[in-house]
């Protein structure tokens, strides 16, 4: 295991500036709800993708084309934000 | 400029001047006027700010929060149960070393209701991690709300300046202002710590941290207060150099050759004032000892001033349900212990939801003082 830094070492304020540990921590697993997204129904305004507060809209070419479940903790704001009512909020499965 | 103000007038008066990136508030008695006049301020188009009308103080602050966090200069104010409700925010205010700077008409807190001036908003907000400053008069509430943005941007802290409620917020003084563009090149351009806007450069704000490194940043911050007196002292000089008004973290009133004196914080250091001046007349050795900045706590300072005297009465107008002695005087007698010779130290609670404390008040517990005589632990000034 990597040595810890004393706390001289560490950033003013807590922040966190080496993002690869954040993303190997799969926050997806916490999830109890899981966002469903109807690519038929939607109409690609992007909303869900401003409001998403953990970045885990995929989008492509400037395009919704799913959920990243390793980091979307079912918080439903997406879901929430759709004008077009194109994402469900479902009880995650075990 | 001189000018007639209130003391939520002269601060409202004062973040015009600062001219913050965001205001984020929710209004409540007694610190109601300094949103609504700076609100009016945003409306007139007299100042830069984006201000945010919130639901309440608890998204106040987490506005606040946010907005900081984004390298915004960030002000607000609230009181009482605003400020019992922001509680929870304060602390990761602090945590995230974001110097948000809130102005508070210190005043009591409920139950039963009661929206009078002590400090028990304030004080119940003490170990939240924020820097603390009490005045005794309109002018210094603003002057040290302007003094408290440049603290706390050196300082990477937020800070709360505390004016008495209605003593201090309702009540119009003389005072002296600066212009827009003193207070401006006083102050500088905000320099952030970090942004989480940079997209060039991406950061993780309020990150998780677990039994491994929470102790580590709590260490880090708890360190940021004890070197803001730095901050303070250099803010302080800078202050009085440009300007000729002249603050310190405490204040001396007549202690040169006391044998008694008062500690305290707040508009009744006036009203001991007036009664140090009439029983000196008598020729009493008593004096007064201002405590301006309550956090950082100044250990060394306060122990080379106080441990001269004699007697010490410490008055508090907030009292710690059952602690030993008010929180002003549990500080100030652990501050003595490690002496080999201390002073006596006595315990006063004052003035709490506005009671009036008045000169007569404040000689007769400097004559107890002198007296050097006391039975109970606290004594609780003029309850029936």
């Amino acid at each position: 295991m990597a040595k810890l830094k004393g706390w001289q070492e560490l950033p003013c304020g807590a922040i966190i500036t080496d993002l690869k540990a954040v993303k190997e921590n799969k926050t997806g697993s916490w999830r109890s709800m899981r966002p469903v997204w109807d690519k038929e129904k939607c109409r690609q305004c992007l909303l869900c993708w401003v409001y998403c507060p953990d970045s885990s809209i995929i989008v492509k070419e400037g395009k919704v084309v799913g959920i990243d479940y390793d980091y979307c903790k079912g918080c439903g704001i997406c879901a929430e934000s759709c004008p077009a009512k194109a994402i469900a909020m479902e009880k995650e499965r075990k | 400029m001189i000018l007639a103000k209130t003391g939520n007038e002269a601060l409202a008066y004062a973040m015009k001047q600062i001219n913050p990136d965001v205001v984020a508030a929710y209004p409540i008695t007694p610190s109601t006027e300094i949103v609504q006049i700076f609100s009016t301020y945003v409306s007139d188009g007299e100042v830069d700010s984006e201000f945010v009308a919130v639901e309440s103080e608890h998204s106040a602050m987490a506005a606040c929060i946010g907005a900081a966090a984004a390298g915004c200069r960030v002000m607000t104010a609230t009181a009482s149960q605003g400020l019992a409700l922001m509680h929870e925010m304060l602390f990761i205010a602090a945590g995230l070393r974001l110097p948000i700077v809130m102005s508070v008409a210190s005043r009591s807190l409920s139950s039963p209701l009661n929206i009078h001036g002590d400090h028990s908003d304030s004080l119940a907000s003490r170990d939240s991690g924020w820097l603390q400053f009490f005045c005794e008069t309109v002018q210094e509430g603003y002057d040290t709300l302007i003094q408290a943005v440049k603290i706390a941007e050196k300082a990477y802290l937020p800070a709360l300046v505390a004016i008495d409620g209605f003593i201090l917020s309702h009540c119009q003084e003389r005072i002296e202002t600066l212009t827009d563009s003193e207070v401006r090149d006083f102050l500088g351009p905000f320099k952030p710590n970090y942004n989480l806007l940079d997209w060039h450069n991406p950061i993780l704000v309020g990150p998780a941290t677990l039994q491994d490194y929470y102790f580590e940043f709590k260490r880090g911050e708890i360190e940021g207060m004890n070197r803001a007196i730095e901050a303070i002292e250099a803010a302080q000089e800078e202050f009085g150099k440009r300007f000729g008004r002249w603050y310190q973290v405490i204040e001396e009133y007549r202690c040169d050759d006391a044998e008694a004196v008062l500690v305290l914080m707040g508009s009744a250091c006036g009203t001991c004032r007036v009664a140090v001046d009439r029983l000196r007349e008598k020729g009493m050795k008593v004096g007064m000892v201002k405590l301006r900045v309550f956090r950082p706590l100044v250990h060394s300072i306060l122990k080379n001033c106080l441990r001269r005297f004699k007697s010490i009465g410490v008055l508090d107008r907030v009292d710690a349900v059952n602690s030993y002695g008010g929180p002003l005087f549990t500080e100030i007698t652990s501050v003595l212990y490690d002496l080999p010779e201390r002073p006596n130290v006595f315990s006063y609670v004052y003035g709490l939801g506005g009671r009036e404390f008045t000169p007569e008040d404040a000689a007769g517990v400097l004559e107890a003082v002198l007296g050097g005589k006391k039975e109970e632990l606290v004594t609780y000034i003029g309850v029936r």
